[in-house]
């Protein structure tokens, strides 16, 4: 039971944990997240480690399709453009991994700008089209400029290293990982409270009332996107890090529809929702996989079948939460808090 | 002559959609600390003058003159800086936002936190945000009386409160101009009411200048210092409500051509 819980301060009204009861949980949520790696098998630590990249490219998508209002397709291509310049960095100036991070992030922010500058002229659909250009500019990008990207041949990365200490395996590199989850999921849930974070949100609701109030809808509509596509350069630079080897194939356009579906699935407009999305779509396919192999081994003969319905049933996901639950598995997370609330007394 | 000093001041304003002159040579200006009605049947150019302070159209012709700087030439968001803030006819509000965030929105221009300082939050952005929500408590959401919905999603509100939202965000931006547009349209006797009480409060206690355009008569003739009308894009009198009240150009334009109106009554 939670009811009962009365602010008497506006510091306790304004903060983003807002009792006890919900720290108790996160602290214990923490304790699991550290206690994991120590009993998870190889396996399991590879998914935690992609869904941790998915988190931080979602979240980035997020403030900018979710908070900002404004629709890109081409997520992925940032991801690629923080990947190559990481691997770049590290591989050809000798930089080290850890200094090759906030690079990547900065110069797919730089990319990001000059594509979000459409954004300012053209709205919805035309700025749909207007970024999906840009993924396939950077796509091409990827596997023309082959004196710098190695083309469809790609490029090798070294593990990370602090001293004589390796990344080498799945499980040191869940540290990484989940350093920069923690990092990237607090900044952006701090930004969205802050006065960027509601600029952001009233260009999305309403940009003339914005532009009264004095926002300026030229730089925050830049910002967002160079800050969604620094998060997005994060993230292709662990990835890649992680899977040792950079190659085109590995932001395809498929690629940022899935970053969309994340936010939607998830919640548009919520940190929270980016985070249940991305682990959603990324555990999704696996749990199909597994699901695969168990009818395999029970009903042999049936995977032709089962197979092809993977990706039905993926899609299906998809659309069953557009008509039903449009604003995502945060919503349903809300509701879920709010019953257990006042629970058992509902009345 | 002496020309008497204004704080906003409009100079021959011109503007036409096409061939449609929307407003024709209007020039008014308003005192600091008065409150400054602009009536007028519908379709007369009040809105587009209000547009026009606020940038959102572009006259052909005219200044404007604010504080004795010219702002017929800076950004709309630019504006808000300056000191003016807007209330609309048709509300304006960001739907999907609490109340207390739309307030917040409000005082933007006012607050300092960047993309780093807002997304590291503890220390300075903090302390601005507690600033912040204590004095939009203690001074707006107490002054409107709002406190029990200022948690709620602005779009599941009645109309009445959601236009008392829009005045609290308005007034958030600390502006020294604030432009009213149609606050007391579609709302019920008791709220016309406790509207009009507001805008004397913010008038007085805070000494904020009020641009004011309205349909309610009573409203407009009760609180307004000096009244400026306008018809078919022209400005046809201005002055305290009593000579508005009896002037004939006034009641032409309201009622109808004298001659009109009798063959009327006498159909």
């Amino acid at each position: 039971m939670r009811c009962g819980d009365f602010k008497e301060t506006y510091i306790e009204d304004e903060a983003i944990f807002q009792s006890l009861f919900v720290k108790f949980w996160l602290g214990l949520f923490f304790v699991f997240l550290l206690v994991f790696p120590f009993v998870a098998s190889a396996y399991l630590l590879y998914v935690a480690n992609m869904i941790g990249f998915a988190i931080i490219a979602a979240v980035g998508l997020n403030l900018l399709t979710g908070f900002t209002g404004q629709i890109s397709l081409g997520h992925a291509a940032f991801v690629g453009v923080g990947a190559y310049t990481s691997a770049i960095l590290v591989t050809r100036l000798g930089f080290s991994f850890w200094l090759s991070i906030p690079f990547a992030g900065l110069v797919s922010a730089l990319a990001g700008l000059v594509i979000g500058i459409p954004s300012l002229r053209v709205k919805g659909l035309y700025l749909c089209i207007a970024t999906l250009a840009s993924q396939f500019i950077f796509e091409f990008i990827f596997i023309h400029w082959e004196s710098m990207t190695n083309g469809i041949t790609g490029i090798h990365i070294p593990p990370p290293r602090i001293g004589g200490f390796e990344f080498l395996t799945e499980r040191n590199f869940y540290w990484i990982t989940l350093f920069f989850v923690v990092l990237g999921v607090g900044y952006a849930r701090n930004l969205v409270r802050t006065r960027m974070g509601r600029a952001f949100v009233a260009i999305r609701d309403r940009d003339l009332s914005a532009e009264i109030i004095g926002i300026n809808l030229f730089r925050y509509k830049l910002s967002a996107f160079a800050i969604s596509s620094f998060y997005a350069g994060v993230a292709g630079a662990l990835w890649v890090t992680f899977l040792k080897v950079v190659t085109p194939d590995h932001f395809p356009f498929i690629l940022s529809i899935q970053y969309l579906a994340m936010i939607i699935v998830g919640g548009l407009g919520s940190v929270l929702g980016s985070i249940f999305g991305a682990v959603f779509i990324t555990l999704t396919p696996e749990l199909l996989n597994y699901l695969s192999e168990v009818v395999k081994e029970y009903a042999p003969g049936h995977e032709e079948i089962f197979v092809p319905m993977k990706e039905v049933i993926f899609g299906l996901f998809i659309v069953l939460f557009l008509i039903f639950e449009p604003r995502g598995l945060a919503e349903i997370w809300h509701r879920i808090k709010n019953f257990f609330r006042l629970w058992p007394f509902s009345y | 002559m002496n020309k008497p000093q204004y704080q906003l001041e409009l100079q021959d304003i011109q503007l036409s959609f096409g061939g449609l002159m929307a407003l024709h040579e209007v020039s008014t200006g308003v005192k600091k600390g008065e409150i400054f009605s602009i009536i007028g049947p519908n379709g007369a150019g009040k809105t587009c003058l209000l547009n026009c302070i606020n940038r959102f159209y572009h006259p052909e012709k005219g200044t404007i003159l604010f504080e004795n700087r010219d702002i017929s030439h800076m950004q709309p968001h630019k504006i808000a800086g300056m000191g003016i803030a807007r209330t609309f006819q048709n509300v304006e509000l960001f739907a999907h936002m609490t109340v207390l965030d739309n307030i917040k929105l409000g005082a933007h221009v006012h607050l300092k936190s960047g993309f780093l300082s807002g997304g590291i939050y503890y220390g300075r952005s903090r302390a601005e945000e507690i600033a912040l929500r204590k004095d939009i408590e203690e001074r707006i959401i107490d002054l409107l009386e709002i406190e029990q919905i200022r948690k709620q999603v602005v779009h599941a509100l009645p109309y009445g409160l959601q236009k008392r939202v829009e005045l609290a965000r308005a007034l958030a931006m600390r502006p020294r101009v604030l432009l009213l547009d149609e606050p007391a349209t579609g709302m019920n006797l008791e709220e016309t009411e406790d509207m009009a009480r507001f805008i004397l409060d913010i008038n007085e206690e805070w000494d904020i200048t009020i641009i004011l355009i309205e349909h309610d008569m009573g409203v407009v003739m009760d609180i307004s210092d000096r009244i400026c009308v306008l018809d078919f894009g022209e400005k046809i009198a201005e002055g305290k409500p009593e000579e508005i009240r009896h002037d004939e150009k006034v009641i032409k334009a309201y009622l109808g051509e004298e001659d009109i109106t009798y063959s009327r009554l006498g159909a």
